[in-house]
């Protein structure tokens, strides 16, 4: 088969992935005991004023058809509006959505060099004392909750050494170096979370090939050791890296929840609880499909990753 | 000649040892080489016999798990076993390269061949990448590979097993290194494809006066390759003379009775009566995975208490038939009779007594068995399956198998497969085929993984078995030696149809079909001018070409 239809293939079955999980979360909002309407009017409303809005709001609709309607402005962007403060949510999605994307950006850029590095090092020094530092280094950093974590680097690099602003607010108007120097706390107790998983991966992946004949080879043809791990190793490690990689970039967006709120920082994630909360279901049902979208995207992206990193599928014969 | 040129290889009382299980026990006890510059020296013996690891050795290196715990090599003055790693780096590829069993598992499969080709040399700074692309394609000329400017610029799976191995060749070749491991280099390749090699392999050693040390099992092989031979058994040396006199009269028993392996022959059967239903006729059958056709109307019949042995190259469609009479691969036309009686196609449809009758002994007894289960539980799990027996009738009957093939089930019934033999295991594989009671089995490849004193011994107890027991074999092989020593009748197979067929005193006497004589010429024989004959005989350009055709 050839690459073009494998990646068509994959693509289609991310759309129809995306399909249920939409069906999924809008059918776990209709499951919610209680009636909207009723909630918004609060327990003093008559029960005309409550038809009157349920009318208003469409709910008196069959299921099937909202969801339809749903599904279809969703498709062009727009959400609805917010039960909470009647805007757009699309409006109040936009600018949070991207500044979620900003921080993963900003943990993504330290993280992902510096566990695959780690990683290579590991493996060419394996059984090492720096194998051992890197190893039980990251371990600890993965085992201790975010908060934890998040909270510990505003102690030392908030509190007692005032470097950096303790409180993490970003606005649209701040010019990208102030903007990357106020996101640097909260990226970097992201980038303590997830280095451990992709360094460790990269380790194993790299090590489980030492033993193929080919990397015999390249040692019985002289070549030096780093070289053998860079040039022999790690390439055909790629498809496992690719998928951790993927893994930890879409914990980066969809997982932030906690750390945005350590930081205060005003991402998807805060937005998610402050309208859980107040029950603003639009709101939630956007910000659920926005991160099942860019969950989706990335492992397809990984897909098609491996599919390319493999010189079989790359090279018909 | 060689001699006087100066020694270039000297080991001295190598030992190696190797770790398992957290203790350290010795693989190679003492040995000792000399090789002069332009010689080439067989090393061979059976698996264990630690030929590899000392090839190895002789650059200097052991895998992970092993270590050389005494003695000396020095290479050209050079005392390898105390030199530190980046000295021996140095050395690796530039003076002294290797080349492998599988060209296919030994080429990285992400770099093209080209890049692999270069390294070495611009690594060592022998030549340029420039310089060496350029001596690639030379190499690639002289070892006669079809398109030498373009074929480098593949992909290693782009690039057939039997060109592969010619390409690593000119790789080992690329910084013109004064010695060259060969580790089985044409162990992995069908006999049409390994005179090419072979032819390759020699020639280019001869031009540029290389030495080498060139281990392999095959000792017909060995014969045409080696200047001098050097039998080993169990990280022992038995002995070493030069190639004629080792052949004409080896001194000890254990080189004579490598000598002696080919010797076993059954008699071939009578010819069948006619009007006599077989066993399992396969009629008109073709098959396909997905849109590749791989059979082609095949047709031949199996009697019983006899042998066809089904002989072709690999992808020939040999293994492919057997799934298709098995019902693994339900067929796309054609079919299938047992008794005269046709079977459905897939076995999902077929009845528990028709599934009894076929039973399949697999090459990789190593994978075939379930690792965690005890002997008397897999070949007792199929007794039950299909006779129904319990508890000490079941017993009683795996007792009696066990006996059968030779293992006193007080010792082995409660073994795990890791805890046997590469033969044992084989011989549970056979018993457990037998459990089934069935009329007729098929030999899958199940003497290739095998040494050849252990495999004459499988070849014998399954001669034994279809002698009491009245069994129809399916024996499928690439080894001819094997056909000639077991086979009734043959069965030859090419690109998935059937070239010829017949009683097997027909098949081994001309004329033959184009395609079976080229098969049969092509198994080497331990004449050590076999090879020069047949080059000369095929005319030494078109042997690529006789092959293919």
């Amino acid at each position: 088969m050839g690459v073009v239809s494998l990646v068509a293939k994959r693509l289609g079955l991310g759309l129809v992935t995306l399909l249920v999980v939409s069906i999924i979360i809008f059918g776990a909002v209709e499951l919610l005991p209680g009636d909207l309407a009723q909630q918004i009017l609060g327990q003093a409303a008559t029960p005309e004023t409550v038809k009157a809005l349920r009318e208003d709001l469409g709910l008196d609709r069959p299921a099937v058809v909202r969801y339809f309607d749903w599904l279809g402005g969703a498709v062009r962007g727009d959400f609805g509006f917010s039960l909470a403060n009647k805007r757009s949510v699309a409006e109040q999605l936009g600018p949070r959505f991207a500044n979620t994307l900003f921080l993963a950006a900003v943990a993504a850029a330290f993280s992902i060099p510096i566990s695959i590095l780690l990683g290579v090092l590991a493996a060419l020094w394996r059984e090492s004392v720096f194998d051992r530092i890197a190893n039980v280094s990251t371990l600890t950093s993965i085992s201790s909750p975010e908060f934890f974590l998040g909270y510990i680097l505003i102690l030392f690099f908030a509190v007692l050494n005032p470097w950096f602003p303790s409180i993490s607010s970003v606005t649209a108007d701040m010019p990208f170096t102030e903007r990357v120097f106020v996101t640097l706390l909260p990226a970097l107790t992201l980038t303590l979370v997830v280095i451990a998983h992709m360094m460790r991966m990269t380790r194993a992946a790299i090590i489980a090939l030492l033993a193929s004949p080919y990397i015999e080879m390249a040692r019985l043809k002289g070549e030096p050791r780093w070289k053998v791990i860079a040039v022999h190793a790690l390439p055909n490690a790629l498809a496992p890296i690719i998928n951790v990689v993927a893994l930890n970039l879409a914990y980066l967006i969809t997982g932030v929840v906690l750390v945005e709120i350590v930081f205060v920082y005003p991402g998807v994630g805060q937005l998610l609880v402050d309208s859980v909360t107040k029950r603003d279901f639009p709101v939630v049902q956007a910000c659920c499909l926005v991160f099942a979208a860019t969950y989706i995207l990335l492992n397809l992206v990984a897909d098609v990753g491996v599919i390319l990193s493999n010189p079989r599928l790359r090279h018909p014969k | 000649m060689a001699r006087e040129r100066g020694l270039l290889l000297k080991i001295r009382g190598l030992r190696i040892e190797g770790r398992a299980d957290e203790k350290w026990f010795e693989i190679v006890h003492g040995v000792d080489l000399d090789l002069h510059r332009g010689e080439v020296m067989g090393l061979i013996g059976e698996s264990g016999a630690g030929k590899s690891t000392i090839g190895l050795a002789a650059m200097g290196f052991t895998r992970d798990g092993c270590r050389i715990s005494d003695g000396t090599i020095e290479f050209d003055g050079m005392e390898l076993t105390s030199s530190p790693e980046e000295d021996l780096r140095m050395l690796r590829g530039a003076r002294i390269a290797y080349v492998a069993q599988s060209a296919a598992a030994s080429f990285n499969p992400a770099h093209k061949l080209i890049d692999q080709h270069t390294a070495a040399p611009v690594q060592h700074k022998i030549r340029t990448r420039r310089e060496s692309e350029e001596d690639a394609m030379e190499l690639y000329r002289r070892l006669r590979l079809p398109n030498p400017e373009e074929i480098g610029f593949r992909y290693p799976h782009q690039v057939s097993g039997g060109q592969l191995q010619r390409a690593m060749t000119a790789m080992a070749m690329s910084c013109r290194p004064d010695l060259i491991i060969f580790d089985e280099p044409t162990t992995a390749l069908d006999v049409t494809t390994q005179i090419e090699v072979l032819a390759a392999i020699r020639d280019i050693v001869d031009q540029f006066d290389t030495a080498a040390l060139y281990i392999t099992h095959d000792l017909a092989v060995v014969a045409q390759m080696a200047d001098r031979i050097k039998v080993l058994l169990r990280g022992d040396e038995v002995e070493e003379a030069d190639t004629r006199s080792m052949l004409s009269s080896p001194q000890e028993e254990y080189t004579k009775s490598l000598w002696a392996v080919r010797s076993f022959r059954r008699e071939q059967k009578p010819a069948v009566g006619a009007g006599e239903t077989p066993v399992i006729s396969v009629s008109g059958v073709s098959a396909a995975y997905g849109p590749v056709r791989v059979l082609d109307d095949v047709s031949f019949d199996i009697h019983r208490g006899r042998t066809v042995a089904v002989v072709g190259e690999s992808g020939s469609g040999k293994s492919t038939a057997a799934r298709c009479i098995t019902g693994l691969l339900p067929p796309t036309a054609g079919e299938i009779r047992y008794h005269g009686e046709a079977l459905p196609a897939s076995f999902r449809n077929r009845t528990k007594d028709q599934l009894r009758q076929a039973q399949m002994i697999y090459q990789m007894a190593d994978t075939a068995l379930n690792p965690k289960k005890r002997i008397g539980e897999i070949i007792g799990r199929p007794v039950a399956f299909y006779s129904g027996r319990r508890g000490a009738e079941l017993k009683k009957r795996v007792d009696e198998l066990l006996d059968e093939i030779e293992l006193e089930p007080s010792q082995y019934y409660h073994r795990l497969p890791s805890e046997l033999s590469g033969g044992q295991k084989q011989r549970v594989g056979i018993a457990r085929a037998l459990a089934a009671e069935p009329s007729f089995i098929i030999c899958d490849e199940v003497t290739s993984a095998l040494d050849q004193l252990v495999a004459e011994g499988i070849l014998r107890l399954l001669s034994r078995l279809q002698d009491e027991l009245d069994l129809a074999y399916m024996f499928i092989t690439h080894d001819l030696a094997t056909v000639r020593s077991i086979a009734d009748d043959v069965v030859v197979m090419k690109e998935g149809r059937v070239v010829e067929a017949g009683p097997k005193d027909e098949m081994f006497r001309p004329p033959h079909h184009e395609y079976t004589d080229l098969l049969l010429s092509s198994v080497p024989e331990m004449d050590p001018d076999w090879l020069d004959h047949l080059l000369e005989q095929r005319g030494v350009d078109n042997i690529g070409e006789a092959a293919r055709k």
